[in-house]
Protein backbone atom coordinates (compact mmCIF):
# COMPACT_ATOMS: atom_id res chain seq x y z
CA UNK A 1 0.00 0.00 0.00
CA UNK A 2 2.33 2.49 1.16
CA UNK A 3 4.44 1.49 -2.34
CA UNK A 4 1.47 1.95 -4.54
CA UNK A 5 0.97 5.48 -2.43
CA UNK A 6 5.27 6.01 -3.20
CA UNK A 7 4.47 5.26 -7.49
CA UNK A 8 1.93 7.09 -7.48
CA UNK A 9 3.32 9.70 -6.43
CA UNK A 10 6.58 9.57 -7.97
CA UNK A 11 4.69 10.14 -11.35
CA UNK A 12 2.94 13.23 -9.65
CA UNK A 13 5.80 14.63 -8.58
CA UNK A 14 7.72 14.25 -11.97
CA UNK A 15 4.76 15.98 -13.82
CA UNK A 16 4.64 18.79 -11.36
CA UNK A 17 8.82 19.25 -11.65
CA UNK A 18 8.59 19.79 -15.41
CA UNK A 19 6.15 22.19 -14.58
CA UNK A 20 8.54 24.20 -12.40
CA UNK A 21 10.99 23.81 -14.75
CA UNK A 22 8.72 25.59 -17.18
CA UNK A 23 6.57 28.32 -15.89
CA UNK A 24 6.14 30.29 -18.87
CA UNK A 25 3.46 26.94 -20.02
CA UNK A 26 1.29 27.84 -16.63
CA UNK A 27 1.58 31.72 -17.22
CA UNK A 28 0.32 31.45 -20.99
CA UNK A 29 -2.36 29.31 -19.91
CA UNK A 30 -3.72 31.74 -17.65
CA UNK A 31 -4.62 34.91 -20.05
CA UNK A 32 -7.60 32.94 -21.56
CA UNK A 33 -9.42 32.30 -18.28
CA UNK A 34 -8.83 36.35 -17.88
CA UNK A 35 -9.98 37.11 -21.23
CA UNK A 36 -13.08 35.19 -20.52
CA UNK A 37 -13.57 37.02 -17.12
CA UNK A 38 -12.71 40.38 -18.67
CA UNK A 39 -14.40 40.45 -22.13
CA UNK A 40 -17.28 38.08 -22.49
CA UNK A 41 -18.18 38.68 -19.01
CA UNK A 42 -18.64 42.15 -18.58
CA UNK A 43 -20.62 42.41 -21.62
CA UNK A 44 -22.59 39.65 -20.85
CA UNK A 45 -22.77 40.94 -16.80
CA UNK A 46 -25.89 43.93 -18.85
CA UNK A 47 -27.89 40.93 -20.24
CA UNK A 48 -30.54 40.75 -17.55
CA UNK A 49 -31.75 37.49 -16.08
CA UNK A 50 -28.99 35.20 -17.09
CA UNK A 51 -28.00 34.60 -13.63
CA UNK A 52 -30.35 33.68 -10.85
CA UNK A 53 -31.54 36.66 -9.18
CA UNK A 54 -29.20 36.57 -5.89
CA UNK A 55 -26.21 37.24 -7.46
CA UNK A 56 -24.36 39.19 -10.09
CA UNK A 57 -23.51 37.90 -13.58
CA UNK A 58 -20.08 37.90 -13.02
CA UNK A 59 -19.97 35.92 -9.80
CA UNK A 60 -22.04 32.92 -11.50
CA UNK A 61 -19.36 33.24 -14.10
CA UNK A 62 -16.18 32.79 -12.28
CA UNK A 63 -16.88 29.40 -10.82
CA UNK A 64 -17.40 28.15 -14.92
CA UNK A 65 -14.61 30.29 -15.86
CA UNK A 66 -12.55 28.46 -13.38
CA UNK A 67 -13.64 24.98 -13.80
CA UNK A 68 -13.27 25.65 -18.25
CA UNK A 69 -9.78 26.65 -17.61
CA UNK A 70 -9.22 23.23 -15.82
CA UNK A 71 -10.94 21.79 -18.30
CA UNK A 72 -8.98 22.94 -21.35
CA UNK A 73 -6.12 21.84 -19.82
CA UNK A 74 -7.05 18.89 -18.85
CA UNK A 75 -8.42 17.85 -21.94
CA UNK A 76 -4.86 18.08 -23.85
CA UNK A 77 -4.02 15.64 -21.36
CA UNK A 78 -3.61 12.65 -23.84
CA UNK A 79 -1.62 14.29 -26.24
CA UNK A 80 1.20 14.39 -23.87
CA UNK A 81 0.40 10.78 -23.42
CA UNK A 82 0.73 10.18 -27.38
CA UNK A 83 3.82 12.61 -27.12
CA UNK A 84 5.62 10.39 -24.80
CA UNK A 85 5.11 7.34 -26.63
CA UNK A 86 6.29 8.85 -29.68
CA UNK A 87 9.47 10.12 -27.20
CA UNK A 88 10.15 6.22 -25.51
CA UNK A 89 9.34 7.86 -22.21
CA UNK A 90 6.19 5.90 -22.27
CA UNK A 91 8.63 2.83 -21.93
CA UNK A 92 10.24 4.04 -18.70
CA UNK A 93 7.21 3.80 -16.69
CA UNK A 94 5.44 1.10 -18.09
CA UNK A 95 8.50 -1.20 -18.21
CA UNK A 96 8.53 -0.69 -14.30
CA UNK A 97 6.88 -2.96 -11.84
CA UNK A 98 4.22 0.01 -10.59
CA UNK A 99 0.67 -1.37 -10.82
CA UNK A 100 -0.77 0.37 -13.67
CA UNK A 101 -3.59 2.15 -12.26
CA UNK A 102 -0.66 4.41 -9.80
CA UNK A 103 0.66 5.38 -12.86
CA UNK A 104 -2.79 6.47 -14.51
CA UNK A 105 -3.78 7.82 -10.62
CA UNK A 106 -0.56 9.77 -10.76
CA UNK A 107 -1.24 11.46 -14.12
CA UNK A 108 -4.33 12.03 -13.07
CA UNK A 109 -3.30 13.83 -10.12
CA UNK A 110 -0.85 16.02 -10.94
CA UNK A 111 -3.18 17.46 -13.53
CA UNK A 112 -5.45 18.50 -10.52
CA UNK A 113 -2.29 20.24 -9.39
CA UNK A 114 -1.47 22.08 -12.60
CA UNK A 115 -5.66 23.08 -12.71
CA UNK A 116 -5.17 24.64 -8.94
CA UNK A 117 -2.37 26.68 -10.66
CA UNK A 118 -4.89 28.28 -12.71
CA UNK A 119 -7.37 28.76 -9.93
CA UNK A 120 -5.00 30.67 -7.69
CA UNK A 121 -5.39 33.38 -10.73
CA UNK A 122 -9.11 33.13 -11.82
CA UNK A 123 -9.35 33.78 -8.00
CA UNK A 124 -7.15 36.73 -7.88
CA UNK A 125 -8.60 38.20 -11.33
CA UNK A 126 -12.10 37.32 -10.31
CA UNK A 127 -11.65 39.60 -6.88
CA UNK A 128 -9.78 42.49 -8.52
CA UNK A 129 -13.11 42.21 -10.36
CA UNK A 130 -15.34 42.77 -7.56
CA UNK A 131 -16.62 38.88 -7.55
CA UNK A 132 -17.33 38.15 -4.16
CA UNK A 133 -15.34 34.76 -2.77
CA UNK A 134 -15.48 32.94 0.03
CA UNK A 135 -11.88 32.17 1.68
CA UNK A 136 -13.39 30.44 4.70
CA UNK A 137 -10.50 27.41 4.87
CA UNK A 138 -13.43 25.18 4.38
CA UNK A 139 -14.65 26.62 1.06
CA UNK A 140 -11.35 26.84 -0.07
CA UNK A 141 -10.52 23.26 0.78
CA UNK A 142 -13.61 21.99 -0.88
CA UNK A 143 -13.07 23.96 -4.16
CA UNK A 144 -9.01 22.93 -3.97
CA UNK A 145 -11.26 18.94 -4.22
CA UNK A 146 -13.57 19.43 -6.89
CA UNK A 147 -10.90 21.03 -8.96
CA UNK A 148 -8.73 18.21 -8.81
CA UNK A 149 -11.42 15.98 -9.07
CA UNK A 150 -13.05 17.57 -12.07
CA UNK A 151 -9.19 17.86 -13.77
CA UNK A 152 -8.51 14.27 -13.02
CA UNK A 153 -11.53 13.15 -14.50
CA UNK A 154 -11.45 14.88 -17.54
CA UNK A 155 -7.78 14.37 -17.94
CA UNK A 156 -8.43 10.52 -17.73
CA UNK A 157 -10.95 10.83 -20.33
CA UNK A 158 -8.44 12.52 -22.54
CA UNK A 159 -6.10 9.77 -21.87
CA UNK A 160 -8.67 7.15 -22.85
CA UNK A 161 -9.24 8.89 -26.36
CA UNK A 162 -5.74 8.92 -26.79
CA UNK A 163 -5.80 5.14 -26.25
CA UNK A 164 -7.83 5.01 -28.71
CA UNK A 165 -6.96 7.44 -32.09
CA UNK A 166 -3.15 6.91 -31.26
CA UNK A 167 -1.85 9.88 -33.17
CA UNK A 168 -1.04 13.48 -32.44
CA UNK A 169 -2.65 14.69 -35.94
CA UNK A 170 -6.17 12.38 -35.01
CA UNK A 171 -6.26 13.98 -31.41
CA UNK A 172 -5.92 17.47 -32.52
CA UNK A 173 -8.92 17.12 -34.25
CA UNK A 174 -11.09 15.34 -31.56
CA UNK A 175 -9.66 16.83 -28.99
CA UNK A 176 -11.09 20.09 -30.35
CA UNK A 177 -14.53 18.62 -31.20
CA UNK A 178 -14.88 17.20 -27.60
CA UNK A 179 -13.97 20.24 -26.03
CA UNK A 180 -17.02 22.75 -26.96
CA UNK A 181 -19.95 20.28 -26.38
CA UNK A 182 -18.54 19.40 -22.70
CA UNK A 183 -18.42 23.56 -22.30
CA UNK A 184 -21.43 24.60 -23.72
CA UNK A 185 -23.87 21.69 -22.52
CA UNK A 186 -22.93 22.75 -19.13
CA UNK A 187 -23.87 25.18 -16.84
CA UNK A 188 -20.52 26.94 -16.78
CA UNK A 189 -21.73 30.15 -18.44
CA UNK A 190 -25.66 30.22 -18.27
CA UNK A 191 -27.94 28.04 -16.02
CA UNK A 192 -29.03 24.44 -16.79
CA UNK A 193 -32.63 25.58 -16.71
CA UNK A 194 -32.02 28.41 -19.43
CA UNK A 195 -31.56 25.42 -21.93
CA UNK A 196 -34.39 23.75 -24.62
CA UNK A 197 -35.11 19.98 -22.69
CA UNK A 198 -32.53 18.17 -24.88
CA UNK A 199 -29.93 20.24 -23.70
CA UNK A 200 -30.81 19.91 -19.92
CA UNK A 201 -30.66 16.23 -20.48
CA UNK A 202 -27.19 16.70 -22.31
CA UNK A 203 -25.86 19.10 -19.25
CA UNK A 204 -27.22 16.61 -16.82
CA UNK A 205 -25.50 14.07 -17.68
CA UNK A 206 -22.01 16.01 -17.99
CA UNK A 207 -19.75 15.96 -15.21
CA UNK A 208 -18.44 19.73 -15.75
CA UNK A 209 -22.02 20.77 -14.66
CA UNK A 210 -21.64 19.48 -11.05
CA UNK A 211 -18.04 20.19 -11.23
CA UNK A 212 -19.39 23.90 -11.90
CA UNK A 213 -22.04 23.78 -9.47
CA UNK A 214 -20.30 22.55 -6.59
CA UNK A 215 -17.75 25.36 -7.32
CA UNK A 216 -20.66 27.96 -6.88
CA UNK A 217 -21.32 27.13 -3.55
CA UNK A 218 -17.99 27.08 -1.95
CA UNK A 219 -16.44 29.54 -4.32
CA UNK A 220 -18.95 32.51 -4.02
CA UNK A 221 -19.55 34.67 -0.67
CA UNK A 222 -23.37 33.90 -2.13
CA UNK A 223 -23.26 30.97 -3.91
CA UNK A 224 -25.31 28.28 -3.80
CA UNK A 225 -25.73 24.43 -5.01
CA UNK A 226 -28.48 23.37 -7.18
CA UNK A 227 -27.61 19.69 -7.12
CA UNK A 228 -26.13 19.99 -3.63
CA UNK A 229 -22.52 18.86 -2.31
CA UNK A 230 -23.38 15.34 -1.47
CA UNK A 231 -24.44 14.65 -4.81
CA UNK A 232 -21.55 16.91 -6.45
CA UNK A 233 -18.44 15.16 -5.46
CA UNK A 234 -20.48 12.00 -5.70
CA UNK A 235 -21.19 12.35 -9.32
CA UNK A 236 -16.97 13.42 -10.03
CA UNK A 237 -15.80 10.69 -7.89
CA UNK A 238 -17.88 8.42 -9.80
CA UNK A 239 -17.29 9.03 -12.99
CA UNK A 240 -13.30 9.76 -11.69
CA UNK A 241 -12.60 6.77 -10.55
CA UNK A 242 -14.64 4.94 -13.53
CA UNK A 243 -12.32 6.69 -15.93
CA UNK A 244 -9.24 5.65 -14.04
CA UNK A 245 -10.49 2.06 -14.21
CA UNK A 246 -11.04 2.51 -18.26
CA UNK A 247 -7.47 3.72 -18.59
CA UNK A 248 -5.54 1.15 -16.48
CA UNK A 249 -7.03 -1.37 -18.92
CA UNK A 250 -6.18 0.82 -22.06
CA UNK A 251 -2.84 2.84 -21.27
CA UNK A 252 -0.11 -0.36 -21.12
CA UNK A 253 -1.30 -0.96 -24.33
CA UNK A 254 -0.03 1.99 -26.21
CA UNK A 255 3.53 0.60 -26.43
CA UNK A 256 1.97 -2.10 -28.66
CA UNK B 1 26.13 -6.41 -3.70
CA UNK B 2 23.93 -9.71 -4.25
CA UNK B 3 20.75 -9.74 -6.92
CA UNK B 4 20.00 -12.67 -6.29
CA UNK B 5 16.00 -12.07 -4.25
CA UNK B 6 14.49 -14.48 -1.59
CA UNK B 7 11.72 -14.73 -4.77
CA UNK B 8 14.53 -15.07 -7.64
CA UNK B 9 15.30 -18.47 -9.42
CA UNK B 10 17.89 -20.85 -8.00
CA UNK B 11 21.02 -20.01 -10.05
CA UNK B 12 21.88 -22.30 -13.00
CA UNK B 13 18.16 -22.11 -14.46
CA UNK B 14 18.95 -19.60 -17.26
CA UNK B 15 17.91 -16.23 -17.10
CA UNK B 16 15.55 -16.05 -20.10
CA UNK B 17 14.17 -19.00 -22.18
CA UNK B 18 11.91 -19.12 -24.49
CA UNK B 19 9.71 -21.45 -26.65
CA UNK B 20 8.20 -20.46 -30.40
CA UNK B 21 7.77 -17.22 -29.33
CA UNK B 22 5.58 -15.34 -32.03
CA UNK B 23 4.56 -11.74 -32.54
CA UNK B 24 2.28 -11.32 -35.78
CA UNK B 25 1.27 -8.07 -37.25
CA UNK B 26 -1.72 -8.81 -39.21
CA UNK B 27 0.11 -11.01 -42.07
CA UNK B 28 3.71 -10.26 -41.29
CA UNK B 29 5.01 -12.56 -38.54
CA UNK B 30 7.50 -10.03 -37.32
CA UNK B 31 8.81 -12.92 -34.79
CA UNK B 32 8.64 -16.35 -35.82
CA UNK B 33 8.88 -19.11 -33.20
CA UNK B 34 11.87 -17.65 -31.38
CA UNK B 35 13.17 -20.29 -28.77
CA UNK B 36 16.69 -19.45 -27.42
CA UNK B 37 18.41 -19.84 -24.12
CA UNK B 38 20.25 -16.67 -22.20
CA UNK B 39 22.47 -17.56 -19.01
CA UNK B 40 22.80 -15.45 -16.57
CA UNK B 41 26.23 -13.08 -16.65
CA UNK B 42 25.75 -13.72 -20.42
CA UNK B 43 25.79 -10.85 -22.77
CA UNK B 44 23.70 -11.83 -25.47
CA UNK B 45 23.60 -10.33 -29.03
CA UNK B 46 20.65 -10.53 -31.20
CA UNK B 47 21.63 -9.20 -34.83
CA UNK B 48 19.80 -9.08 -38.05
CA UNK B 49 19.11 -6.61 -41.06
CA UNK B 50 16.16 -4.01 -40.36
CA UNK B 51 13.04 -5.15 -39.98
CA UNK B 52 14.41 -8.52 -39.06
CA UNK B 53 12.30 -8.71 -35.53
CA UNK B 54 14.65 -7.59 -32.97
CA UNK B 55 13.26 -4.73 -31.20
CA UNK B 56 9.46 -6.97 -31.37
CA UNK B 57 11.25 -10.18 -29.56
CA UNK B 58 12.42 -7.32 -27.10
CA UNK B 59 9.64 -6.01 -26.51
CA UNK B 60 7.74 -8.90 -25.75
CA UNK B 61 10.06 -10.30 -23.30
CA UNK B 62 10.06 -6.33 -21.39
CA UNK B 63 5.98 -6.95 -21.55
CA UNK B 64 5.76 -4.59 -23.53
CA UNK B 65 3.78 -6.22 -26.22
CA UNK B 66 1.58 -9.96 -25.55
CA UNK B 67 3.29 -12.56 -27.96
CA UNK B 68 0.62 -13.93 -30.15
CA UNK B 69 1.98 -17.39 -29.65
CA UNK B 70 5.04 -19.02 -27.46
CA UNK B 71 5.77 -18.73 -24.07
CA UNK B 72 8.70 -17.84 -22.44
CA UNK B 73 10.40 -17.58 -19.09
CA UNK B 74 12.11 -14.77 -17.51
CA UNK B 75 14.51 -14.43 -14.41
CA UNK B 76 12.93 -17.37 -13.44
CA UNK B 77 8.85 -15.66 -13.75
CA UNK B 78 6.23 -16.67 -16.77
CA UNK B 79 5.98 -14.04 -18.94
CA UNK B 80 2.32 -14.58 -19.50
CA UNK B 81 1.61 -15.01 -16.23
CA UNK B 82 3.81 -13.19 -14.01
CA UNK B 83 4.05 -9.87 -16.11
CA UNK B 84 4.16 -8.12 -12.79
CA UNK B 85 7.66 -10.21 -11.14
CA UNK B 86 9.09 -10.10 -14.50
CA UNK B 87 8.90 -6.55 -14.37
CA UNK B 88 10.54 -6.13 -11.23
CA UNK B 89 13.55 -8.36 -12.23
CA UNK B 90 14.73 -6.39 -15.79
CA UNK B 91 15.73 -3.74 -16.61
CA UNK B 92 15.03 -2.07 -20.41
CA UNK B 93 16.47 0.53 -22.39
CA UNK B 94 14.51 0.86 -25.69
CA UNK B 95 15.83 1.46 -28.88
CA UNK B 96 13.73 5.17 -28.41
CA UNK B 97 14.94 7.64 -26.13
CA UNK B 98 13.36 6.88 -22.56
CA UNK B 99 14.90 9.73 -20.25
CA UNK B 100 12.62 12.28 -20.11
CA UNK B 101 13.89 15.59 -21.56
CA UNK B 102 11.74 18.11 -19.70
CA UNK B 103 13.77 16.68 -16.32
CA UNK B 104 17.01 16.96 -14.85
CA UNK B 105 19.42 13.77 -14.66
CA UNK B 106 18.77 13.57 -11.37
CA UNK B 107 14.92 13.85 -11.57
CA UNK B 108 14.78 11.02 -14.03
CA UNK B 109 17.03 8.71 -11.59
CA UNK B 110 14.41 9.49 -8.81
CA UNK B 111 11.37 8.55 -10.48
CA UNK B 112 13.08 5.27 -11.29
CA UNK B 113 13.98 4.55 -8.17
CA UNK B 114 10.89 5.46 -6.87
CA UNK B 115 8.98 3.50 -9.74
CA UNK B 116 11.21 0.40 -8.56
CA UNK B 117 10.52 0.80 -4.89
CA UNK B 118 14.37 1.48 -3.78
CA UNK B 119 13.94 2.08 -0.65
CA UNK B 120 14.15 5.31 0.93
CA UNK B 121 17.26 5.51 3.09
CA UNK B 122 19.21 3.35 -0.18
CA UNK B 123 17.92 6.01 -3.00
CA UNK B 124 20.02 9.03 -2.24
CA UNK B 125 23.18 6.65 -1.84
CA UNK B 126 22.53 4.86 -4.98
CA UNK B 127 21.52 7.88 -7.18
CA UNK B 128 24.85 8.91 -6.28
CA UNK B 129 26.82 6.24 -6.67
CA UNK B 130 24.68 5.71 -10.32
CA UNK B 131 25.46 9.30 -11.40
CA UNK B 132 28.98 9.14 -10.46
CA UNK B 133 29.69 5.95 -12.26
CA UNK B 134 28.44 7.25 -15.67
CA UNK B 135 30.17 10.28 -14.95
CA UNK B 136 26.98 12.41 -15.06
CA UNK B 137 27.67 13.78 -11.34
CA UNK B 138 28.51 17.72 -12.64
CA UNK B 139 25.29 17.32 -15.06
CA UNK B 140 22.85 15.91 -12.83
CA UNK B 141 20.71 19.12 -12.40
CA UNK B 142 20.85 20.23 -15.85
CA UNK B 143 18.00 19.17 -17.97
CA UNK B 144 18.56 16.07 -20.03
CA UNK B 145 17.58 17.78 -23.48
CA UNK B 146 20.62 19.67 -22.88
CA UNK B 147 22.68 15.92 -22.89
CA UNK B 148 24.95 14.60 -25.61
CA UNK B 149 23.77 11.07 -26.87
CA UNK B 150 26.32 9.36 -25.22
CA UNK B 151 25.25 11.33 -21.66
CA UNK B 152 21.64 10.84 -22.31
CA UNK B 153 22.25 6.71 -23.27
CA UNK B 154 24.84 6.65 -19.66
CA UNK B 155 21.70 8.06 -17.74
CA UNK B 156 18.96 5.35 -19.41
CA UNK B 157 21.54 2.59 -18.30
CA UNK B 158 21.30 3.64 -14.65
CA UNK B 159 17.65 4.13 -15.10
CA UNK B 160 17.15 1.13 -15.89
CA UNK B 161 19.80 -0.66 -13.61
CA UNK B 162 18.72 1.31 -10.30
CA UNK B 163 17.19 -2.05 -8.63
CA UNK B 164 20.06 -4.18 -9.54
CA UNK B 165 18.00 -6.26 -12.24
CA UNK B 166 19.09 -10.15 -13.25
CA UNK B 167 18.49 -9.57 -17.15
CA UNK B 168 19.03 -6.38 -18.83
CA UNK B 169 17.75 -5.82 -22.09
CA UNK B 170 19.56 -2.92 -24.34
CA UNK B 171 18.15 -1.85 -27.70
CA UNK B 172 20.68 -0.41 -29.79
CA UNK B 173 22.42 1.06 -26.87
CA UNK B 174 25.29 2.56 -29.32
CA UNK B 175 23.18 3.83 -32.34
CA UNK B 176 24.22 6.94 -33.08
CA UNK B 177 27.18 7.58 -30.77
CA UNK B 178 30.69 8.40 -31.43
CA UNK B 179 33.93 6.02 -31.13
CA UNK B 180 34.37 7.18 -27.54
CA UNK B 181 30.80 7.25 -26.32
CA UNK B 182 30.60 3.42 -27.92
CA UNK B 183 33.43 2.29 -26.20
CA UNK B 184 32.41 3.56 -22.65
CA UNK B 185 28.78 2.11 -23.47
CA UNK B 186 30.62 -1.26 -23.66
CA UNK B 187 32.39 -0.59 -20.52
CA UNK B 188 29.01 -0.47 -18.90
CA UNK B 189 28.12 -3.25 -19.99
CA UNK B 190 30.59 -5.04 -19.11
CA UNK B 191 30.62 -3.76 -16.15
CA UNK B 192 27.15 -4.30 -15.37
CA UNK B 193 27.48 -8.20 -16.03
CA UNK B 194 30.89 -8.25 -13.36
CA UNK B 195 28.59 -6.08 -10.54
CA UNK B 196 25.19 -7.31 -10.87
CA UNK B 197 25.83 -10.63 -12.74
CA UNK B 198 23.04 -9.64 -14.70
CA UNK B 199 22.25 -11.53 -18.41
CA UNK B 200 22.70 -8.68 -20.68
CA UNK B 201 20.69 -8.72 -23.70
CA UNK B 202 21.93 -5.97 -26.65
CA UNK B 203 21.25 -5.68 -30.14
CA UNK B 204 23.63 -3.82 -32.79
CA UNK B 205 24.27 -3.50 -36.11
CA UNK B 206 28.12 -2.99 -35.55
CA UNK B 207 29.55 -6.31 -36.21
CA UNK B 208 33.13 -5.81 -34.80
CA UNK B 209 30.55 -4.45 -31.44
CA UNK B 210 29.33 -7.97 -31.36
CA UNK B 211 32.07 -9.58 -32.12
CA UNK B 212 34.13 -8.06 -29.21
CA UNK B 213 31.01 -7.96 -26.56
CA UNK B 214 28.99 -10.88 -26.87
CA UNK B 215 29.54 -14.25 -25.37
CA UNK B 216 26.76 -15.79 -27.88
CA UNK B 217 24.82 -14.07 -30.91
CA UNK B 218 21.49 -14.83 -32.20
CA UNK B 219 21.62 -14.18 -35.97
CA UNK B 220 17.88 -13.06 -36.59
CA UNK B 221 16.20 -12.14 -40.44
CA UNK B 222 12.71 -12.02 -41.35
CA UNK B 223 11.55 -12.94 -37.81
CA UNK B 224 13.15 -16.25 -37.79
CA UNK B 225 16.69 -17.17 -35.68
CA UNK B 226 18.57 -18.30 -37.67
CA UNK B 227 21.62 -19.34 -35.54
CA UNK B 228 22.71 -19.21 -32.01
CA UNK B 229 26.71 -19.31 -31.36
CA UNK B 230 29.77 -17.90 -30.10
CA UNK B 231 31.23 -15.27 -32.43
CA UNK B 232 33.96 -17.65 -33.03
CA UNK B 233 32.20 -20.72 -33.66
CA UNK B 234 29.77 -18.18 -36.09
CA UNK B 235 32.99 -17.34 -37.89
CA UNK B 236 34.67 -20.57 -37.60
CA UNK B 237 31.98 -21.87 -40.01
CA UNK B 238 32.34 -19.23 -43.14
CA UNK B 239 36.17 -19.65 -43.04
CA UNK B 240 39.32 -19.39 -41.56
CA UNK B 241 39.26 -15.49 -42.04
CA UNK B 242 35.87 -14.31 -42.01
CA UNK B 243 34.43 -11.94 -40.05
CA UNK B 244 31.21 -11.55 -38.68
CA UNK B 245 30.61 -9.01 -41.76
CA UNK B 246 30.73 -12.21 -43.48
CA UNK B 247 28.64 -14.23 -41.69
CA UNK B 248 25.91 -11.56 -41.38
CA UNK B 249 25.97 -11.35 -45.65
CA UNK B 250 26.10 -15.05 -45.92
CA UNK B 251 23.33 -15.94 -43.31
CA UNK B 252 20.86 -13.22 -44.50
CA UNK B 253 21.55 -13.02 -48.20
CA UNK B 254 22.89 -9.26 -47.85
CA UNK B 255 26.34 -9.90 -49.44
CA UNK B 256 25.60 -8.09 -52.19
CA UNK B 257 24.56 -5.13 -50.77
CA UNK B 258 27.61 -4.92 -48.60
CA UNK B 259 27.40 -2.23 -45.69
CA UNK B 260 24.07 -0.99 -47.08
CA UNK B 261 21.87 -1.91 -44.09
CA UNK B 262 23.64 -0.02 -42.42
CA UNK B 263 23.39 3.26 -44.61
CA UNK B 264 19.39 2.64 -43.85
CA UNK B 265 19.79 2.49 -40.31
CA UNK B 266 17.60 5.05 -38.80
CA UNK B 267 18.33 7.63 -36.59
CA UNK B 268 17.24 7.38 -33.18
CA UNK B 269 15.03 10.40 -34.16
CA UNK B 270 13.62 9.01 -37.28
CA UNK B 271 12.82 5.21 -36.21
CA UNK B 272 9.91 7.75 -33.33
CA UNK B 273 7.68 8.21 -36.21
CA UNK B 274 7.95 4.05 -36.67
CA UNK B 275 7.23 3.51 -33.12
N1 LIG C 1 3.48 -1.89 -34.12
C1 LIG C 1 3.73 -2.48 -35.31
N2 LIG C 1 2.76 -2.61 -36.22
C2 LIG C 1 3.00 -3.20 -37.41
N3 LIG C 1 4.19 -3.67 -37.80
C3 LIG C 1 5.21 -3.57 -36.94
C4 LIG C 1 5.04 -2.96 -35.66
N4 LIG C 1 6.24 -2.99 -35.01
C5 LIG C 1 7.10 -3.59 -35.85
N5 LIG C 1 6.50 -3.92 -37.01
C6 LIG C 1 7.13 -4.62 -38.13
O1 LIG C 1 7.75 -5.78 -37.65
C7 LIG C 1 8.99 -6.00 -38.30
C8 LIG C 1 10.08 -6.12 -37.29
O2 LIG C 1 10.33 -4.83 -36.71
P1 LIG C 1 11.40 -4.58 -35.58
O3 LIG C 1 11.28 -3.17 -35.17
O4 LIG C 1 11.28 -5.63 -34.55
O5 LIG C 1 12.76 -4.80 -36.38
P2 LIG C 1 14.25 -4.58 -35.89
O6 LIG C 1 14.97 -5.84 -36.13
O7 LIG C 1 14.28 -4.03 -34.53
O8 LIG C 1 14.77 -3.49 -36.93
P3 LIG C 1 15.79 -2.26 -36.73
O9 LIG C 1 17.15 -2.83 -36.89
O10 LIG C 1 15.44 -1.36 -37.86
O11 LIG C 1 15.54 -1.66 -35.41
C9 LIG C 1 9.17 -4.86 -39.28
O12 LIG C 1 8.74 -5.29 -40.55
C10 LIG C 1 8.25 -3.80 -38.75
O13 LIG C 1 7.78 -2.99 -39.79
MG1 LIG D 1 14.91 -2.30 -33.64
Amino acid sequence: MGGYLTQLLAVADAELRKLRHDPWELASRAIQPVLWLLLFGNVMARVRGLAPQAIPYLDFLAPGILAQSALFVAIFYGISAIWERDLGVLHRYLVSPAPRSALVSGKALSSGARALSQAVIVYFCAAAMGVRLSLRPADVAAAILLITLGSALFSTFSLIIACMVRTRERFMGIGQVLTMPIFFASNAIYPVALMPGWLQILALLNPLTYEVDGLRAVMLARGSSVFGLTRDFTVLAVAGLAMIAVATRMYPRMTE
Amino acid sequence: MTVIGTDSPASGRPAIETFGLTRRFGALAAVDGASLSVRSAEIFGLIGPNGAGKSTLIKMLTTMLPPSAGRAIIAGFDLRTQAGQVRRHIGYVPQLLSADGELTGYENLLLSARLYLVPRTAREGRIRAALALMGLTEVRDRLVRQYSGGMIRRLEIAQSTLHAPSVIFLDEPTEGLDPVGRHAVWRHIRDLRERLGAAVVVTTHYMDEADALCDRIALIDRGRILVTDTPAALKGQIGDHATLDDVFAQMTGHAAEGGSYRDVRRTRRAAREHA
